[in-house]
């Protein structure tokens, strides 16, 4: 046998050979520290399993053994690209429970609060999908508006990232007059960098090709596996809790569910920008509508809410964040659940990577938008 | 004229070997690409447009085997230590790690739970420590500079002011 011969036979066993790959935990393109072993045939994935546990924090045991005010700031670390939509699902669940009604004042800030930090997020989902898929300078760009935004975060609570905004009965205090001018070009600008994004990567030729037809979820396969959010809204599936079960003052606004046709990495993109441009146009109506009044209803120091379980859920950036909270009377919760959509929207990435290519398999995992603190808990 | 007055001629720089490597290596500051949690975020905002880590010569890199720097930016629990571990020993010497943030100093809000590292400095040594839940860009940055100060003088024990 000739060398050319031999070095073609062993080439042909490899391609036949199944390997199996450490995909993470330390690796630029899993958004965090997730692990996934991959076991791939020549450039074809047969099969992708993901492997959590790297950023368990014991924050359900951790709940266990503070008081209901206590959670609040610990429920910003969990998803921390969307620190407010967390505490806002948790004071939900508590004041369920206590039967409490809210200030509208404090609604409507909540409403406005929460949208942007939908607009942060998606922000961040942007620069950080393009530079999965080879594009630096999105990045940039992105990052350069994300920080304006934070400026107004900051103005409003006091933070960067990690607001412990929220209150059980309202929110820490109103919002400042300055505030409003500013929100206004900030959401000028925001918009700007949407359109921007549309132009330049979205119409893209290469990122066209690099999304379209990839990992595609059909509606069924989606619903089987309690798929939500953006990526659920992406196979055409127009479910989104603002509108098929209003919490808070969302039946008040007028706003559209976008949603895709074909169920791959595309539409699930599109879908996301075009809710920055539906979160604007929230935010300018609860502006424009902000009722004026108490920003905090009368809470006891000590809350110990009855004996009871409750369910809540509202929609996150990443899709229905639940809070199963159950409590015994006592000054702490006896369980507190967590119904994370990032977890329950991981689940279905075996199913939709099987068969794809190595390189498509990075685009496949962006477009799910995982953030691993939620994962794990 | 003495070689003791004169040495050089006019317009070369006279400096020990060592002054040179360690200038060098505090200007070209290779981070490795690790983000565990929160802090992460923070780290990315630091090396993105209104921060920009590349004037300190700090550029990220995806590899453990090309940097110099680890940011350990967030909790680190039993099951992530092994790897953290692994990562810090795949690094070339000389080698450098900051703390970023409550949960890598010392457990932050999470200190005590069943799964968690209190603070990395049981896995693996730190160098600087950055308080902070998570710590602002600025704060990072000066933990760099703090980094690179230490660096430059590293016959003195802790962190130069």
């Amino acid at each position: 046998m000739t060398t050319a011969e031999k070095t073609a036979t062993q080439s042909e066993e490899v391609l036949e050979q199944v390997l199996t790959v450490n995909f993470g935990p330390q690796h630029p393109s899993t958004h965090g520290v997730l692990r996934v072993v991959a076991r791939i045939r020549g450039e074809y994935l047969q099969d992708a399993e993901p492997d959590l546990g790297y950023l368990h924090r014991c924050f359900e045991k951790i709940a266990e053994g503070w008081t209901y005010p206590q959670i609040v700031p610990l429920t910003d670390r969990l998803d921390y690209l969307a620190a407010i939509t967390n505490e806002w699902a948790y004071v939900l669940a508590v004041e369920k429970l206590l039967g409490l009604q809210v200030p509208e004042r404090a609604e409507y800030i909540r409403v406005i609060v929460g949208e942007l930090q939908r607009i942060l997020s998606h922000l961040l989902w942007m620069g950080a999908y393009a530079l999965d898929l080879g594009a630096t300078t999105p990045f940039l760009y992105v990052f350069q508006e994300r920080e304006r935004l934070y400026d107004l975060m900051q103005l409003v609570t006091g933070a960067r990232m990690t607001y412990n905004y929220l209150r059980i009965g309202g929110v820490k205090r109103d919002l400042p007059p300055e505030f409003f001018p500013l929100l206004e070009k900030a959401l000028d600008n925001v918009l700007k960098v949407a359109d921007e994004y549309q132009a330049l990567v979205l119409e893209n030729v290469i990122f066209q090709a690099r999304t379209k037809g990839i990992g595609v979820l059909p509606p069924d396969l989606a619903r089987q596996y309690a798929i939500s959010g953006p990526m659920l809204r992406g196979s055409g599936v127009a479910w989104d809790l603002r509108r098929s079960e209003p919490y808070s003052v969302y039946d008040r606004f007028d706003f559209a569910v976008p949603t895709g046709q074909n169920g791959d990495c595309y539409d699930r993109a599109v879908c996301r920008v075009e809710e920055i441009r539906q979160s604007a146009r929230i935010i300018r109506q609860a502006v424009a509508g902000l009722p004026a009044g108490e920003v905090r209803a009368k809470v006891p120091a000590a809350i110990r809410p009855p004996a009871g379980e409750v369910y809540t859920a509202i929609e996150s950036p990443r899709g229905e964040l639940g809070v199963y909270l159950v409590s015994d009377g006592g000054p702490q919760p006896y369980r507190l659940k967590w119904r994370a959509p990032s977890f329950v929207n991981l689940q279905v990435l075996p199913e939709i990577a099987r068969g794809a290519k190595v390189a498509d398999f990075i685009a496949i995992l962006g477009s799910i938008d995982i953030i691993l603190g939620e994962v794990d808990r | 004229m003495d070689l003791i007055h004169a040495p050089f001629v006019p317009g070369v720089i006279q400096t020990t070997v060592d002054q040179v490597i360690n200038w060098s290596r505090k200007s070209s500051l290779w981070y490795m690409l690790y983000g565990i949690a929160c802090c992460s975020i923070e780290m990315m905002a630091t090396g993105a447009s209104r921060y920009d880590f590349d004037r300190f010569g700090l550029i990220y890199r995806g590899s453990p085997r090309q940097s110099d720097l680890m940011l350990v930016t967030g909790n680190v629990n039993l099951k992530m230590a092994k790897v953290l571990k692994q990562l810090y020993d795949q690094m070339a010497e000389p080698k450098w790690v900051i703390a970023v943030g409550s949960c890598a100093v010392s457990g932050g809000p999470f200190r005590g739970s069943y799964n968690m590292v209190d603070g990395v400095d049981q896995v693996v040594p730190v160098d600087v420590y950055l308080p902070g839940c998570p710590p602002r860009p600025e704060a990072l940055l000066d933990a760099v500079l703090k980094l690179q100060r230490k660096i430059m003088r590293p016959q003195r024990q802790g962190v130069a002011s």
